[in-house]
């Protein structure tokens, strides 16, 4: 196309073409796009209307993509015939112990890494930022023996203990404190504060940022990990959501997928929430950790 | 390890000026403050050690000594019951003639490959669609859309698709019948399954690769754009000679990423297809949570772990060396 740009005498004459075939093309990948989009969100809208479909007609066929008649007695059912609340309040629990838990050691430890001078510090970093890449599998059976060894088998600690501090957390609160100036903290020092009022009154508020990053990559993290409660758990009273829709998805059977889709779509608006709030926390992090 | 670093400091005190030779009490009150400076850099480094411990004991105990515990467990015969018995190299003599070990190691690169391939081509894809749209709004409803299916658990996600693909009456087969095309077996044919797999984690990481496109090219420095375009460089051409070459570092961790999270494929095969039909889903570290957590052989699951960890260290130095031939690092 270069060349023949290059030969064209009169400029003028192909510009209407070109214009042309440059909206064809927009059209044609907005195409591509809606579409793709289509796609993606299309079997979450399915699980949406089904869980909104009376049990016996949930695989009638055509499928109803538009609930124009929702019957909202799957949302019922799944808190009177499953302890869908208990998953519920298991999952919170669990999720909200270890995103607590990382921002605190994750702030510390990032904060000292960054700005405080002892002995060690990079070897240390080092040390945690080796197991970053760490799969989860190589480390589940020894982790589930400790877990064993501790008496914690079958409790939702053995699922939040293993993970309130990590890499990935003291690394992204490193960064960002290593970008702060360091004369604040200096200069009230001099004033007669604390190493830790320097850090809890001074630095600790500034870094809101990451800390919302951190927060919602381990929300999503682990509101939904499914690998790590199937080992770890087994009473249902303990279980989480993952766990229990799929321990629900074999008893129940096919007979009353709506309700299990029911449960699905609970399971999943937690999450859209906060993605809603935090979108750009998400998008942050997720280009933070390839910076890395 | 004190004494050094005090006789440093004393041969050049940070007060004494140079050329007047130190006084008595000038002496006297840098000893003061060296002592004063030693003694506030020992606090200060108490205070980072009381920082960094909460982190460093949870890493340590949770992920390095799992580590190393691994490789130890892969040398014993250990049901968790009766008393460890080592084996030395046995375990790994076992796998390599092991069927369900090979297998299933294929069975996971095979789909890794698959997954990756299809993730960072149509993440990109996308991106590059998306980036082209001048409404910012537009962007972030597209964005917004190709991210949520990674707002779900991959867990209850496959228990949805198990329905979607259902051979007899799910949603697919039904439009697929609809446009007279031929129903597929998705989840009771070797292929299917595998195909069912496949474009269910596909379709779940397609955010994740698609935003990591997004922020790269947005970082694009405009003005080389701007001149090659003024030039008269084709799309394509910008794509290929400028583009990708300014990305390829993004496409490296994408692909990177998702092979290390792919070869540890589980829960869509645990919950759509238990690794059937036969073993054709068979992954990895399904092997590794039956021999453990079902067959109580702790050790020959470390083994099969350590071998896998083995495996996934060298696809990660493999990429790297390979790829430093065609990634630009500006």
């Amino acid at each position: 196309m270069t060349a023949i740009l290059d030969q064209q005498p009169a400029p003028a004459s192909r510009a209407p073409h070109r214009r042309r075939r440059i909206r064809i093309g927009r059209l044609l990948s907005l195409a591509v796009l809606m579409v793709a989009a289509v796609l993606v969100v299309a079997p979450i809208v399915w699980a949406l209307a089904t869980s909104l479909r009376t049990p016996a007609t949930s695989f009638d066929q055509p499928p109803q993509w538009i609930p124009t008649h929702p019957i909202w007695s799957n949302y019922q059912a799944v808190f009177d015939r499953v302890p869908l609340a208990g998953f519920f309040l298991n999952s919170v629990f669990v999720t909200g112990l270890i995103v607590v838990g990382q921002l605190i050691t994750s702030t510390m430890s990032g904060y000292a890494f960054a700005m405080v001078r002892f002995r060690g510090n990079k070897a240390l970093f080092g040390i945690i930022l080796a197991t970053m890449m760490v799969p989860i599998q190589t480390t589940i059976i020894p982790v589930f023996l400790i877990i064993k060894y501790l008496g914690l088998t079958d409790s939702r600690m053995a699922l939040v203990l293993p993970v309130v501090g990590g890499a990935f957390g003291t690394f992204l609160m490193r960064q960002y404190f290593l970008q702060m100036p360091r004369e604040l903290g200096e200069a009230a020092r001099v004033d007669g504060a604390s190493h830790f009022q320097v850090f809890a009154r001074i630095y600790a508020p500034m870094a809101r940022a990451p800390m919302a990053t951190l927060a919602v990559l381990s929300f999503s993290a682990y509101w939904n990990e499914f690998f790590r409660p199937l080992i770890f758990l087994q009473s249902t009273d303990n279980f989480t959501l993952p766990l229990g829709l799929v321990t629900l998805q074999g008893t129940m059977g096919t007979g009353s997928i709506s309700i299990v889709l029911a449960g699905v779509i609970i399971a999943l608006i937690p999450s859209v929430l906060i993605f809603l709030a935090a979108q750009r926390y998400f998008v942050e992090g997720i280009v933070a950790g390839s910076f890395r | 390890m004190a004494q050094p670093v005090r006789n440093r400091r004393a041969s050049a005190p940070p007060g004494a000026r140079p050329g007047r030779p130190p006084q008595p009490p000038a002496d006297e009150a840098t000893a003061l403050r060296r002592r004063a400076q030693s003694r506030r850099a020992r606090r200060e480094a108490l205070f980072g050690y009381a920082m960094v411990a909460s982190a460093l004991v949870v890493v340590v105990v949770f992920t390095v000594a799992p580590i190393i515990a691994s490789f130890v467990l892969a040398l014993f015969k250990w049901d968790a019951i009766s008393s460890p018995q080592f084996v030395g190299l046995d375990n790994f003599d076992t796998l390599l003639s092991d069927k369900a070990v090979t297998h299933s190691l294929l069975v996971t690169s095979g789909l890794a490959v698959m997954i990756v391939v299809l993730q960072v081509a149509l993440g990109l894809g996308l991106a590059l669609l998306v980036a082209q749209r001048a409404s910012k709004i537009v962007q972030n409803l597209f964005r917004a859309a190709f991210f949520l299916p990674m707002l779900a658990s991959a867990a209850s996600i496959s228990i949805v698709m198990a329905y979607v693909f259902n051979d007899q009456f799910g949603v697919i087969n039904y439009y697929l019948n609809l446009l007279h095309l031929p129903q597929v077996s998705w989840l009771s044919s070797t292929g299917g399954a595998t195909a069912t797999i496949v474009l269910v984690a596909v379709w779940q990481q397609l955010g994740f690769t698609f935003i990591l496109f997004v922020a790269a090219l947005a970082s694009l420095p405009g003005d080389v754009l701007e001149a090659a375009q003024i030039d008269g460089a084709s799309s394509a051409r910008m794509f290929w000679r400028i583009k990708l070459p300014l990305i390829s570092p993004t496409v490296l961790f994408a692909s990177t990423v998702g092979l290390i999270n792919t070869m540890q494929l589980f829960d869509q095969p645990y919950v759509m297809t238990k690794g059937g039909p036969g073993d054709s889903t068979y992954t990895t570290v399904l092997l590794v949570y039956q021999t453990a957590f079902q067959n109580l052989q702790f050790g020959y699951a470390s083994a099969i772990s350590v071998v896998l960890f083995a495996v996934l260290l060298v696809i990660t130095a493999l990429q790297f060396t390979a790829s430093r031939k065609w990634v630009f690092y500006s």
